[in-house]
C-alpha cells in the first residue's frame, strides 16, 4: 500500500488529513476522539484574548439538505474559542505529549496591533505546537471587531499581521485566507510576502442558509433575528479548488505551499485538492455531519487509488492536475467532440432530450422512425456536455474527439493544428500567428 | 357418499384478529418516506409513466410538487385529470401500468413508487377538505348520469367544472360503485370510497338520487327527452354463469354478491365463512374473494383457473398476495360439475391443455375438491334483465356498450363508459377517464 505518511512544512503525520480548526478540534476530548480515530493531526479550535468570547445560546448551524436529507451546504454563526485560553494552552500541551506523532497546529486569532502578538504567540508555541495557522477568515462576528476576514479581505493587512507573527514566532507559520474576496491570489502573495511558510484556504463564504416559511424572516435566527453565517461543506468544493489551483498555477504564488480545505468528504475530493496543487487537506464538515470514523475511507480509498496508479506517495500526486489548468484564451478552439449514446445503456428518460431542445442546440432525438429514441444528431451537436450532465445513467452519454474527416455541424474539415483565441481571426486584439 | 353438513359459520377469528387482516394494504408513506421516493424521480421529458397512465396524469410533474412540499399543487396536478386519484392510489394495478413503463424499473427493477407518492399527495386533500376545483359559469344545461359509480362521477364532477347541472341516477343505496361494493376491503380502509365521493360532490351542482335504476324506476327514452344529454356508466351488473350441471345448489355463490357483503358489514367476524373454499376464475375478483375468505379464517382456500399464471386477469402482485395469504393457485384446470345434493359438496375438475390452434381443451382424469362454499369469479356482463328495452337501440358488441373515441354511443346524445362499454378494461382508473372524455365531448355537444 502507498505510503500516506505526510511532511507538511517538516511536521510530519501518518496521513494528510487534518481536522480544520472547528468544533471538531474543540478541546481535548474531541482530540483524542479524533487521534484515536487515525487522523493524521489537528488545527486547533481558533484561540483569542481572554477574556474569551461568546456565543449565541441559540441556532448556530443550518444545513442545505438533498430530500433524502444529506447534508449538502453547512452554514455557522459560531466565533472563535469560547473557553480561557489558560484552559486550551494546558490542553493542547497534554495532546502534543500523548500524540507526539501527531500534527498539532495552534489556529489565532488577535486584534490589530503588534504587541498583543508578541505577548500572546511564545506562550502559544510553548505548548509544543507545531506550527501557527493564523485565521483570517472568519466571515461573521470576529470581522465586525476588525479580525478574521477583515484582515483576510485586505491585502495589507495579511502581510502586516503575518510579519508580527513571524516575528515572534520560531515555528512555522501557515495562513488561513478566506474566499470572500474577489481574486484569491492578492492575498496568497500578501501572505507570502509577510513571510509566511504556507496558506491554507478556503475558510467560509458568507451565507444566509434561506428564510422561514412560516414567519418570512430569515432562518435560523436568535430570538427573532438572525445574521449572515459561513458556508462549508460539499457544495463549496469547486469554489475552493479553483482557489487552491490560482495560487498553484500563478508564478507569483506557485512556490507556497497549501493545505487544502472545503467541503472534502471522501478520498476523491482529496485527490481533487493534491492533484491541483494542495499538499495536505483538513476537514470539518465532514466530520461534523458524519463523525470521525469517515478517516477510514479517507485513508485506504487514498491509498488504493494511489496504488492504482503506481504512485508511491502523497507527494508524488500533488500538483499533477495544474498543468492542465489555464486560461480560457489558451484552449484550443479547433478541438471537437460530439456527445454518443450507449443505446444498450439508455433508459430513455429523454432528459438529455429536453435539456438540449430546450437550452442547448436541439442535438437530440425524441423520436426515430416513430419510436422513441434518444440519439444525437452530429449535425447539431456542438459538444457542450450538458447531456452527459443531467443524464441519470452512469456512463450512458460519453464525449467522442473527432479528430479527423468533417465536423457534421459545420461542414468544415477538422484541423489537428490547435489554435486558441489568442490568433482567431474574430478576435479584434489577436496576435497575428 | 354421504357427507356431514357444510361447516360454514361465522365468528372464525375474533375481531382483533380480523381487524389486522382488514388494515390498510399498503400503508401511506411519511413526509421523509414520501421525499426519499420521491427524489428517485428521474423528471423524464414526455414521461413513459404518464403515457401508461389511463388518465395521463403528470406525474414526474406530481412528484416534483412532492420534493418541494407544494402537496396542494401536487393533488390538483393529479385529480385535475383523475378526480378519483386518491382511490386509483390505493387501487391501481400500478405494477401493470404507470410503474411497469417507469424508467428506473428499465433501470434497476425497481420503479418508483408512483402509488404510494399519489397517495401521499391527495391524502391531504380529503382529509380537509381542501376545495382545489371550481364550477364554471353555468351553462343553463342538466346532463343526465346513469350509475354513481367511477364512470358516472367522474363524467358528473367534470360537467359539474364546466358549468352544466347533473342528475346522476343509481342503482344502489349508495354512490361508488364498485368502489363501494367492490374493491378488496384492505385497499380502501376507513370509508375512504364515501369521503372521495363527499369530495367529488362538495363540487356542488351534481343530485345524486340514489335507488333509482334504470329499466324500472326510470327510462332510456325519457332520460334523454328531459335533458340535454345522457351519460350511461352502469357497470356490468349480472354475472356469467359457468354452464355446467348444478349450479343451483346451495353455497354455489357469486364472488362480487359476498364481497358486497363484506364491504357493507359493520362486523366483519359476523359474516358466514366456509372451511373449504373454492373460488373459480382468474381476475382480480378472483383473488380478492379468496384473500378475503382466508383473511376472516377460512381454513382451505383453493383458486381453479382454466389457464396459466400469465394469462391471469390478476396482475402478479395480486398473485403473489393471494399466495403469501395462504392461498393455493390451480392453473390449467376446469370445472367438469359441481357436486353436491341441495348444498354443493365439492368441484369436479379436469386438466386443461391449449392446443396449436390455441383453443383451450380439456383432457384425462378427472379430480375433486371438496368445498363448503363455491365462488363463481369468472367475470360480469351488462345487467340486460334489467336494462331489457332500454337497450333496443344502443349498438352492442358481445354484451357490451359500442363506443367512439369521444365514448359516444350509437344514439344521439347518449354517451357510455367505464365497464359497461367495448374496451373497458375492468379497472377504476379506465372508468373514471371515460367519464372524462365523455364530460369534454358533452360539454363540446352542448356548446356548439
Ligand atoms: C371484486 C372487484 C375487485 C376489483 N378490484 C379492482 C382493483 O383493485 N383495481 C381496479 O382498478 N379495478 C378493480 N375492479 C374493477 C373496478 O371496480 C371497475 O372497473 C370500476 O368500478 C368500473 O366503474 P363503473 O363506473 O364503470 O362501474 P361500477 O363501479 O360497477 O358502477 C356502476 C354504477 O351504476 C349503478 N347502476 C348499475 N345498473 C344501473 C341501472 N340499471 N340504473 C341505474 N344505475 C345503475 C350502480 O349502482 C353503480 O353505482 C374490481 C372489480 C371487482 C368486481
Ligand atoms: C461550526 C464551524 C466553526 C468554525 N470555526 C472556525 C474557527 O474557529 N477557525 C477557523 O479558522 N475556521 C473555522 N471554521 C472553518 C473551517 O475550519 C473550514 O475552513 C471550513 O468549514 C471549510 O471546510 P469544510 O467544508 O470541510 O467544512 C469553522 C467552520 C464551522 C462549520
Ligand atoms: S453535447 Fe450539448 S449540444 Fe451535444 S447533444 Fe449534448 S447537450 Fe446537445
Ligand atoms: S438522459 Fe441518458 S438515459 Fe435518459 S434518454 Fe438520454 S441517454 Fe437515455
Ligand atoms: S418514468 Fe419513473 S422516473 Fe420517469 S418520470 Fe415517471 S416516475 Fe419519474
Amino acid at each position: 500500500m502507498a505510503d500516506l505518511t505526510s511532511e507538511f512544512l517538516n511536521i510530519s503525520s501518518p496521513n494528510p488529513f487534518w481536522l480544520a480548526s472547528a468544533p471538531p478540534t474543540d478541546k481535548a476530548y474531541n482530540v483524542n476522539r479524533a487521534f484515536e480515530a487515525g487522523w493524521g493531526g489537528v488545527v486547533w479550535k481558533t484561540l483569542g484574548e481572554d477574556p474569551p468570547i461568546v456565543n449565541v445560546n441559540g441556532p448556530r448551524y443550518s444545513a442545505l439538505h438533498s430530500n433524502e436529507r444529506r447534508v449538502i451546504g453547512f452554514n455557522n454563526i459560531e466565533l472563535i474559542t469560547d473557553r480561557p485560553l489558560q484552559t486550551n494552552l494546558d490542553e493542547m500541551r497534554q495532546i502534543k505529549r500523548d500524540w507526539p506523532d501527531r500534527a498539532v497546529v495552534a489556529s489565532v486569532m488577535f486584534s490589530m496591533n503588534e504587541e498583543t502578538w508578541s505577548k500572546y504567540v511564545p506562550m502559544i508555541e510553548d505548548t509544543g505546537a507545531d506550527a501557527f495557522e493564523l485565521n483570517f477568515g472568519c466571515p461573521h462576528g470576529m470581522s465586525e471587531r476588525g479580525m478574521g476576514a477583515a484582515v483576510g479581505q485586505v491585502p495589507e493587512y495579511i502581510q502586516m499581521v503575518t510579519e508580527w507573527c513571524k516575528q515572534a514566532a520560531s515555528i512555522p507559520v501557515i495562513v488561513k485566507l478566506t474566499p470572500n474576496v474577489s481574486n484569491i491570489v492578492p492575498p496568497a502573495k500578501a501572505a507570502l510576502d509577510g513571510g509566511a511558510d504556507a496558506v491554507s484556504l478556503i475558510n467560509t463564504i458568507n451565507s444566509i442558509m434561506r428564510v422561514d416559511y412560516d414567519t418570512l424572516t430569515m432562518y435560523p435566527t436568535t430570538d427573532g433575528m438572525g445574521t449572515h453565517g459561513g458556508y462549508c461543506g460539499e457544495a463549496v468544493k469547486p469554489i475552493a479548488l479553483n482557489m487552491v489551483a490560482e495560487i498553484s498555477r500563478n508564478a507569483e504564488t506557485a512556490e507556497l505551499p497549501i493545505s487544502g480545505i472545503g467541503g472534502i468528504t471522501n478520498w476523491r475530493d482529496a485527490v481533487d485538492f493534491l492533484a491541483l496543487g494542495a499538499d495536505n487537506v483538513q476537514v470539518c464538515t465532514a466530520a461534523m455531519v458524519y463523525g470521525f470514523k469517515i478517516i477510514d475511507d479517507l485513508t485506504d480509498g487514498l491509498s488504493m487509488f494511489l496504488d492504482d496508479k503506481g504512485l508511491k506517495s502523497v507527494a508524488e500526486l500533488v500538483g499533477k492536475a495544474v498543468p492542465s489548468v489555464t486560461d480560457w484564451q489558451y484552449l484550443n478552439l479547433n478541438y471537437v467532440e460530439k456527445a454518443v449514446i450507449d443505446q444498450d445503456l439508455c433508459i430513455k428518460c429523454g432528459r438529455c432530450h429536453i435539456v438540449c431542445e430546450d437550452t442547448s442546440h436541439q442535438a437530440i432525438t425524441q423520436t426515430v422512425n416513430g419510436e422513441r429514441h434518444f440519439q444525437v444528431i452530429d449535425e447539431e451537436c456542438i459538444g457542450c456536455n450538458l447531456c452527459v450532465s443531467v443524464c441519470p445513467v452512469d456512463s450512458c452519454i460519453t464525449m467522442h474527439a473527432v479528430t479527423e474527416g468533417i465536423d457534421a455541424r459545420t461542414g468544415q474539415a477538422i484541423v489537428t493544428k490547435s489554435a486558441n483565441w489568442t490568433t482567431h481571426p474574430n478576435n479584434p486584439m489577436r496576435k497575428e500567428g | 357418499m354421504a357427507r356431514q353438513q357444510p361447516n360454514i359459520q361465522s365468528g372464525r377469528l375474533d375481531k382483533a384478529e380480523i381487524d389486522g387482516n382488514f388494515a390498510d394494504l399498503h400503508p401511506p408513506l411519511s413526509r421523509s418516506e414520501a421525499l426519499i421516493a420521491a427524489d428517485r424521480c428521474y423528471f423524464c421529458y414526455d414521461a413513459p409513466c404518464t403515457t401508461a397512465c389511463p388518465t395521463g396524469i403528470d406525474i414526474p410533474g406530481f412528484i416534483q410538487k412532492i420534493r418541494s412540499d407544494n402537496i396542494r399543487g401536487s393533488a390538483h396536478t393529479i385529480l385535475r385529470e383523475n378526480i378519483m386519484g386518491g382511490m386509483c392510489a390505493r387501487v391501481c394495478p400500478t405494477e401493470d401500468l404507470c410503474e411497469a413503463a417507469c424508467v428506473r424499473y428499465t433501470h434497476e427493477e425497481k420503479p418508483v413508487d408512483i402509488g404510494l407518492l399519489q397517495r401521499y399527495a391527495t391524502d391531504p386533500i380529503f382529509a380537509q377538505g381542501t376545495a382545489l376545483f371550481e364550477r364554471n359559469d353555468s351553462s343553463g344545461k342538466t346532463v343526465a348520469v346513469v350509475g354513481g359509480g367511477p364512470a358516472g362521477l367522474s363524467c358528473a364532477h367534470r360537467l359539474s367544472m364546466l358549468g352544466h347541472d347533473v342528475v346522476v341516477f343509481n342503482r344502489d343505496s349508495k354512490p361508488g360503485g364498485l368502489n363501494e361494493y367492490g374493491i378488496a376491503a384492505y385497499k380502501t380502509i376507513d370509508d375512504f370510497a364515501q369521503r372521495e365521493v363527499d369530495y367529488i360532490l362538495s363540487i356542488g351542482g351534481i343530485d345524486v338520487r340514489n335507488n333509482m335504476t334504470l329499466g324500472a324506476d326510470i327510462n332510456l327514452a325519457d332520460l334523454r327527452n328531459e335533458y340535454d344529454a345522457v351519460f350511461l356508466g352502469v357497470g356490468l351488473g349480472s354475472v356469467n354463469e359457468l354452464g355446467i350441471e348444478n349450479e343451483d345448489l346451495a353455497g354455489v355463490e357469486n364472488a362480487i354478491d359476498y364481497i358486497a357483503d363484506l364491504r357493507q358489514a359493520d362486523d366483519k367476524s359476523a359474516l358466514p365463512v366456509g372451511e373449504r373454499v373454492v373460488v373459480i376464475g382468474g381476475g382480480m375478483t378472483a383473488i380478492d374473494i379468496a384473500v378475503q375468505s382466508k383473511r376472516l379464517g377460512a381454513g382451505r382456500v383453493d383458486i381453479v383457473y382454466r389457464r396459466g399464471r400469465a394469462q391471469m386477469g390478476a396482475s402478479d402482485f395480486e398473485q403473489e398476495l393471494a399466495q403469501t395469504s395462504g392461498v393455493t393457485i390451480h392453473h390449467w384446470v376446469q370445472p367438469v360439475r359441481l357436486l353436491g345434493d341441495r348444498t354443493v359438496s365439492g368441484i369436479e375438475l379436469q386438466k386443461t391443455t391449449l392446443g396449436d390452434d390455441g383453443k383451450l381443451s380439456a383432457s384425462g382424469a378427472t379430480f375433486v375438491l371438496d368445498a363448503d362454499i363455491i365462488f363463481k369469479a369468472i367475470g360480469q356482463k351488462l345487467d340486460d334483465n334489467k336494462l331489457g328495452e332500454e337497450l333496443d337501440g344502443l349498438a352492442l358488441e358481445r354484451g357490451k356498450i359500442v363506443v367512439d373515441e369521444s365514448q359516444a354511443t350509437s344514439l344521439d346524445n347518449v354517451w357510455a363508459g367505464g365497464d359497461c362499454v367495448v374496451g373497458g378494461d375492468d379497472l377504476t382508473v379506465s372508468a373514471v377517464q371515460h367519464g372524462k372524455i365523455a364530460a369534454i365531448a358533452i360539454d363540446r355537444q352542448l356548446r356548439s
